[in-house]
């Protein structure tokens, strides 16, 4: 007998006992993640206080209206009392949940006005959302450094529907990034939050910080954190079909590394944009092994046009296409300006040239596509 | 009270076949029709919840993708809001008010016929793109959630049939809110001045100035929408000079008052219910009016703490907070009368008293996540995640669907003639209280540890809790299936029902025989 007929059996075996195992009972938590913020801090406290407070009237009119089902039923023989109004009653019962709601609304004023505070700034950092990434820009005396934050993308891979890859076995599962936002302990750091594309919105738990990320505004948030640490937080705004699939991560470092590190980025950002606007000509072996890169990693093209440029549900095939195939500069205004009205985002903002010029030229040299190659100095006169 | 009953018995003169239910102009057709049009949105917006449980058992991807779920939750939304909640209520008016204040019919019984007959085009429209475009599983249908923000949703290429699905049923709404406000304030009986109306139809009138007040802010807003889209304007396009969050503010405009309308008929249904399982009149009824008209007043002016996090000025944080906090005194008004008529009254437990029991239990704990959902810096990690999934699943599911419940079982025997079946119907409620509990109660605990909504997929430490969610969903849904049952088997046949069918029953339409002639008070009944 061969053996393929077990297969089935041993996997739906596999599965039960995935479903089974220990990795599934994962931390669950019943109340908020640990605050490691004033703001959150004080967050936690009052809602810890509202609900106590409503468990409590709770507790009264439940228990009354219990005790009502249970003795005053025609079963027991109650006989139905006369009584439908009483007017002193009612005003006491209207005065004192009054009192109660006044109770509440002083802390939570308190707490409001040190959230939305983001007066004497150590430092400010601008978040801007995109389909489906952030974008983090610092400014290091000077030198604009950036990176974008995307979902790492082993994940990526895994969450596809018939993947095959058990994601019980992926750490920190939708909630890990290649490219963490890094910030200082001890510090009050401003956020400056916008978005190139739909409404987002940034928000890390532990910090009790969320703000909206609207595109053409600009929005202000901040927060101070006491602990270092790893925070992890997901986008809170639905914007299209990866809004499970952005999150934010966050290393708190101490005041001294986040220094070290931010200028390092700096060296990096300067040498970065060196080589990008160097009059440089790239061969095409060159410019269609970093444009892989980036389709397949940071600039995640692959999520919308396929692995393979065949496109994904309503996304356009890449392979074959006319714009792959033909004149260059439809093919550098899409990518570059992006297609409004769509999900095509505009990646000018997002890439340089050096890499433009590659994912743009990786996508015409791939798939037996015979379009044209494109250098940095197309891309830059094409912006 | 005396009343004259039109005795049509035997010689019933309606008009029968398909034509009937096409050009009907009577109140008791037209309630039916709008109570099986939303009892089958209600299986389809089911169905649609059934597959996001489904996709959310266990993390990773594993029936849908992401875009087609997004179309699940958003059509799941939109389907029970306008096509299942609204419309039952709308259902229970077109039966009621006309027989509870003496009335042979509605004041516009031509308009009532359109109001409902524009109704299954707008679902046409609102559906009708999930299947266009040849892949189904790609998910063509509207998929930026039932609250359809820009700029995510003027990325939808087939916007104009959801545009124009709105503008349908809100055209319905509109026509049928005139319809009663026309009726109540002119056509009850003689002596019914308005303090002596039941509480629903109260409830009603004052929802149907809401209706009016709303449904074309709604209108405005997606037409802005439509003309940004197709017509070059920038309402909602920063670089044109407008602003996505006036979409929020105009939408929420609208969206804050919706709700109401969607629970104020709820609370006039169980004040018809205690008062009569108590055998005890209703506590506190000029207050149960004024409270009702408070809320009404207070829902214009709340809006925006659906968007706290959206970068408002401090200012209007607090003073949409506090607005809200107080609508929480004339809803616990409400909640002490209704305890307070069941206070030393002489109880039973009928199918629709269990209903009308657990709707104010488990409306009031939606209530208390409404409030605490309303101290703004708290709703900062509220917002957008389960915990509001949750709050507005209790008001809804166990609010506003369990009084429709309550008050179909209620008035079922005076619309059919027979009594539905006493064991089948609390089979129905017990299996429903207990899974819905089942189903939501965990969202509670998903959204404060860290889940936010409308995700495909989700990060693994909120396994456990979406998987008992899953499975309550199932026994809920398929306890519904019990419902149609009952209801099916009732109108064809069951033990006869009396005029008054329960003991402490009160109002005009118990003085008609059950089931309530086709035309009913052809005379005006003389009210004391």
């Amino acid at each position: 007998m061969s053996a393929s007929p077990l297969r089935p059996r041993a996997l739906t075996g596999a599965a039960m006992l995935a479903l089974a195992s220990p990795l599934a009972r994962a931390d669950y938590r019943l109340n908020f993640q640990d605050p490691v913020t004033p703001v959150a801090r004080e967050i936690y406290d009052l809602h810890m206080l509202i609900l106590w407070i409503c468990v409590a009237i709770g507790v009264v009119v439940f228990g009354v209206m219990i005790y009502s089902m249970v003795k005053h039923r025609k079963s027991r023989g109650a006989v139905p009392a006369s009584f439908h109004e009483n007017t002193r009653l009612e005003v006491v019962w209207t005065i004192i949940p009054f009192v109660i709601l006044i109770s509440m609304a002083i802390p939570a004023t308190k707490a409001l006005l040190a959230l939305e505070d983001t007066s004497d700034a150590d430092l400010t950092v601008r978040i801007t959302g995109l389909q489906w990434k952030w974008k983090y820009e610092y400014d290091a005396d000077g030198t604009p450094v950036s990176y974008i934050s995307s979902l790492k993308p082993e994940h990526l891979q895994a969450r596809q529907k018939g993947s095959g890859v058990d994601v019980r076995e992926i750490d920190h599962y939708l909630l890990d990034v290649d490219n963490p936002l890094v910030l200082p302990v001890g510090k009050k750091v401003r956020f400056l939050v916008t978005s190139d594309d739909v409404i987002h919105s940034w928000w890390v738990p532990a910090f009790g910080t969320k703000k909206d990320a609207i595109p053409g505004f600009v929005n202000e948030a901040q927060t101070f954190i006491e602990k270092p640490g790893i925070y992890r937080g997901q986008c809170a705004e639905l914007c299209g079909k990866d809004h499970a699939f952005m999150p934010i991560v966050v290393k708190a470092v101490p005041e001294a590394e986040y220094r070290t590190w931010l200028a390092q980025q700096k060296v990096a950002a300067q040498a970065a944009a060196a080589e990008a606007s160097a009059e440089k000509v790239w061969s095409e072996a060159e410019l269609v092994a970093r444009g892989r890169e980036i389709y397949t990693g940071k600039g995640g093209c692959f999520g919308c046009h396929g692995a393979s440029g065949e496109g994904v549900a309503t996304f356009p095939a890449l392979a074959g296409s006319a714009v792959a195939n033909g004149d260059a500069a439809k093919h550098l205004d899409t990518v570059i300006h992006g297609r409004p009205g769509t999900a095509m985002a505009a990646y000018g903002s997002q890439l340089n040239d050096l890499e433009l010029a590659a994912v743009i030229t990786y996508e015409r040299r791939s798939w037996g596509n015979t379009g044209s190659v494109v250098q940095p100095a197309d891309v830059k006169a094409a912006r | 009270m005396s009343a004259t009953t039109a005795h049509e018995g035997h010689h019933e003169e309606h008009p029968r076949g398909i034509t009937r239910w096409l050009f009907t102009t009577n109140h008791k057709d037209i309630g039916s029709l709008y109570l099986w049009f939303s009892f089958i949105m209600f299986f389809v917006g089911g169905l649609f919840a059934l597959v996001i449980r489904a996709e959310l058992f266990q993390p990773g991807l594993q029936v849908v993708d992401p875009n087609f779920f997004n179309m699940m939750t958003t059509l799941h939304g939109l389907v029970m809001v306008f096509g299942a909640i609204m419309p039952a209520f709308v259902g229970l008016a077109n039966w009621q008010i006309p027989m509870m204040i003496g009335a042979p019919d509605m004041a516009l019984p031509r308009m009532n016929n359109w109001s409902f007959w524009i109704l299954p085009f707008a679902g046409i429209m609102l559906l009708a793109p999930m299947f266009m475009g040849g892949n189904f599983e790609a998910g063509q249908g509207p998929a930026f959630g039932w609250t359809f923000y820009v700029p995510l949703s003027l990325q939808y290429d087939k916007l104009a049939f959801f545009v124009f699905a709105v503008h349908l049923l809100g055209i319905s709404s509109i026509m049928g809110s005139i319809n009663i406000i026309a009726t109540i304030l002119n056509m009850r009986a003689p002596g019914m001045t308005l303090m002596k109306m039941p509480l629903f139809v109260w409830t009603w009138l004052i929802t149907a100035f809401l209706l009016i007040a709303v449904m074309p802010v709604l209108a405005g807003a997606v037409t802005m929408m439509l003309t940004d889209k197709y017509f070059g304007t920038s309402f909602f396009d920063a670089a044109g000079g407008g602003d996505p969050v006036l979409f929020q503010h105009v939408f929420w405009f609208f969206g804050h008052p919706e709700v109401y309308i969607m629970i104020l008929p709820a609370f006039g249904v169980i004040s018809q219910i205690i008062p009569t399982f108590a055998r005890k009149k209703l506590f506190g009824y000029a207050s149960m009016v004024y409270a009702t008209a408070s809320i009404a007043f207070l829902s214009f002016i709340v809006w925006a703490h659906h968007m706290f996090t959206v970068g408002m000025p401090v200012a209007g944080e607090l003073f949409f907070m506090y607005a809200t906090m107080l609508i929480a005194v004339p809803t616990g008004v409400k909640v002490f009368n209704w305890v307070s008529t069941m206070y030393k009254g002489s109880m039973t437990f009928e199918t629709p008293m269990l209903f009308a029991l657990a709707f104010v239990i488990l409306f009031t704990i939606g209530g208390f996540s409404g409030l605490m959902l309303a101290i703004a810096p708290a709703d900062f990690q509220y917002h957008d995640t389960y915990f509001v999934v949750a709050h507005f699943h209790y008001v809804l599911v166990t609010g506003a669907l369990f009084a429709i419940m309550a008050g179909v079982y209620y008035w079922l025997p005076k619309w059919s003639g027979n009594m539905y079946s006493e064991k089948l119907g609390k089979l129905h409620f017990w299996l429903s209280v207990i899974s819905v509990n089942v189903t939501f109660f965990p969202m509670h605990f998903t959204g404060l540890a860290g889940m936010p909504r409308r995700y495909s997929d989700y990060a693994l430490q909120f396994t456990e809790f979406n998987q008992i969610s899953s499975i309550g969903a199932f026994v809920f849904g398929f306890s519904q299936l019990i419902f149609l049952y009952l209801v099916v088997k009732t109108i064809r046949g069951g033990a006869r029902a009396t005029d008054k069918v329960w003991e402490g029953a009160e109002g005009l339409e118990w003085t008609l025989p059950s089931p309530a002639p086709y035309h009913s008070f052809a005379t005006a009944p003389e009210v004391k």
